[in-house]
């Protein structure tokens, strides 16, 4: 398993729009993905899951990846939220 | 006449009969016996992309007539379409519990609106409104009903329990007046596409509205969010002839869309927007503003549990900056202080915040918060016009001081080899007295000067803002305040560098005829100020 963990920058946070590209972009995976927010966690494929981390601006989430492909899929899903969130 | 108070949403006024807005997809008691699964889950999947073609064509249509930002609502609710928690839910209804597909997207629709309504986050409470709004769609096409149209046929004022985001998107604007909901906040998406088709709204009007009859003539007042019901003669016709007035004064603002901002005399006057973050750049556009006169950078501050890092930062001026392109940019470092509550910045409670380590100061002293700033700034600044403007000088010194980090931060920026403008002027906010007085040795040190009439007016007469006693002895169009700004733009010719006004007195028509012949070269207001003052300029400013 490879984790990363990431704060969030976006003024709104992991909220409707970013989260469904993020989740969007998660989908492409065939690994296990899981979002971490505090006490919470979800599957980073799932969209009202992540929605319901409430994961605003300035909370720091942990991303945990298991598979096949676990360390490019890791190092790929933190660019993406470096650019995009 | 009966009055009912709720949510001013949209600021209008508005008069006319009441319609009900209906819904022929409202779900029907469902049968849930006798259901065959198999069946019922083909029916599912077939509505689910029936759905989705309906929500692409509302996102299309949408994006022509509200903007892509509004529109991208519809690909949420497409996303919402394919959750696997949510499907997980109806196929639980249909295959455990031998539900109907519509009972089982019912079921499952109210799982996660309770899911979204108990959360404590405002923005995503409102989610609610979208799941309902998904279930609903998915449910009116299982039962092989049409789209709820609203075709009055006539302008009239529509009611509504509550409107979904789809419905509201879809309203005709010629024919509705104003909205009236007894569900909504202002965040909700009702009150913001209400704001952007320009329709008068109360939202959160209650119970109340509910017992008022179709066709039951109403005035609306969305300003301050109260309706009159079968108002009387006389205070129909005050409202009626307010909500013209008003009408007839934007029509005419309106027309100084696109156009430069000229006084009576033909002298140009740069005409800008203040903006408290980049959530307001929409407004900035649609106000046809020449530029950002002042970007308050508060709102990056205010919140949050620590210091906002220099990403976070960039990406934040980036925005504005793109969206500007080639129009002036003018940022003002932070300005917060002691009266503001920001627990990492541990401030020590002072008696006296609006005299104390605020703006400049704190920056000056809390050295990392200016580095961080600037290096955010300085790695925006290729992304279009950025200037830097200081809060709060009283010396030359505070100038020079910040000219000296922002040159450590290009060079520090080259040695890592990343871009930045060649320059980005420096200017102060003339807002002490000090300032003013000073403001001949200061215009040799900075690029522009921008008076900021609020905090200049308090400090000039020693009369707190927040004080409404004090006030009273000293009201906002001091003499002694336009003289200061007289000085400071007398100093700023001298120098050859321009002088603005980014305070609530550029705005003020009771104040513009002087500031303008007092030679201010620019002017930052509200966006929603700002057509109206371009109006006022060419009409009644020399």
């Amino acid at each position: 398993m490879v984790t990363f963990q990431y704060t969030v920058r976006e003024a709104s946070g992991i909220h409707a729009r970013p989260a469904g590209q993020l989740v969007k972009k998660a989908m492409g995976y065939t690994d296990r993905i899981t979002i971490v927010n505090g006490q919470k966690s979800a599957d980073l494929k799932r969209l009202f899951a992540v929605l319901s981390l409430e994961a605003g601006q300035g909370s720091t989430v942990t991303v945990q990846v298991e598979g096949a492909n676990e360390t490019a899929t890791a190092a790929e899903l933190e660019a993406y939220m470096q650019e995009n969130l | 006449m009966r009055q009912l108070n709720g949510i001013a949403a949209n600021a209008g006024i508005a008069a006319g009969p009441l319609q009900w807005f209906g819904r022929c997809g409202e779900p029907d008691a469902v049968p849930n016996a006798a259901c065959e699964p198999a069946q019922e889950w083909a029916r599912y999947e077939a509505a689910k992309s029936r759905a989705a073609e309906q929500l692409e064509t509302l996102q299309t249509e949408t994006g022509k007539r509200l903007g892509e930002e509004n529109a991208a609502l519809f690909e949420v609710h497409r996303m919402m379409l394919d959750d696997f928690d949510y499907n997980d839910a109806v196929q639980s209804g249909i295959q455990l519990d031998h539900l109907s597909a519509e009972a089982a997207v019912e079921r499952a629709g109210k799982t996660f609106e309770t899911m979204f309504a108990e959360m404590q986050d405002p923005y995503l409470r409102a989610r609610a409104a979208d799941v309902a709004d998904v279930s609903a769609r998915l449910i009116r096409i299982l039962s092989g009903k049409g789209e709820a149209v609203f075709a009055p046929g006539a302008p009239c004022i529509l009611a509504a329990a509550d409107l979904l985001p789809s419905e509201t998107a879809r309203l005709d604007a010629r024919f509705v007046r104003a909205i009236l909901t007894a569900a909504g906040t202002a965040t909700s998406h009702t009150a913001i596409f209400a704001r952007t088709l320009g329709i008068p709204a109360v939202v959160g009007l209650g119970d109340a509205l509910l017992e008022i009859q179709n066709e039951t003539e109403v005035a609306v007042d969305a300003g301050t969010g109260t309706v009159y019901v079968a108002p009387d003669a006389e205070t129909k016709a005050a409202l009626v002839s307010a909500g013209e007035k008003i009408q007839q004064t934007q029509a005419l603002d309106c027309a100084y869309f696109g156009k430069a901002t000229v006084t009576a005399s033909g002298r140009r006057i740069t005409l800008c927007a203040n903006i408290g973050s980049p959530d307001d750049l929409a407004a900035v556009q649609a106000a046809d503003a020449e530029g950002i006169g002042l970007f308050r950078s508060e709102f990056l501050y205010l919140n949050v549990t620590s210091a906002p890092d220099e990403e976070t930062q960039y990406l934040a001026y980036r925005k504005a900056l793109e969206a500007m392109g080639a129009r002036p940019v003018v940022v003002r470092l932070l300005d917060i202080g002691a009266d503001k509550q920001v627990p990492y910045l541990q401030l020590p409670v002072e008696d006296n915040p609006a005299l104390g380590m605020r703006a400049i100061r704190l920056l000056l002293t809390q050295r990392e918060l200016l580095t961080t700033q600037l290096r955010a700034l300085a790695r925006a600044s290729s992304a279009g016009n950025l200037s830097v403007m200081i809060p709060m000088v009283t010396a030359r010194w505070e100038i020079d001081a910040v000219r000296t980090a922002l040159h450590e931060v290009f060079g520090a920026l080259d040695a890592e080899g990343v871009p930045h403008a060649a320059q980005i002027p420096v200017g102060i906010m003339i807002e002490t007295p000090a300032a003013a007085i000073l403001s001949d040795e200061l215009s040799k040190a900075a690029d522009f000067f921008s008076i900021g009439t609020n905090d200049l007016t308090q400090y000039t007469l020693a009369c707190d803002r927040q004080n409404a006693a004090a006030n009273a002895f000293c009201g906002p169009y001091s003499e002694a305040m336009f003289r200061l700004i007289e000085m400071a733009v007398k100093n700023a010719r001298a120098a050859n560098i321009w002088c603005g006004v980014c305070g609530e007195l550029a705005a003020d028509p009771a104040a513009l005829p002087r500031l303008v012949a007092a030679g201010v070269d620019e002017l930052s207001v509200a966006p929603a100020a700002l057509l109206r003052t371009r109006r006022f300029i060419a009409e009644q400013c020399k």
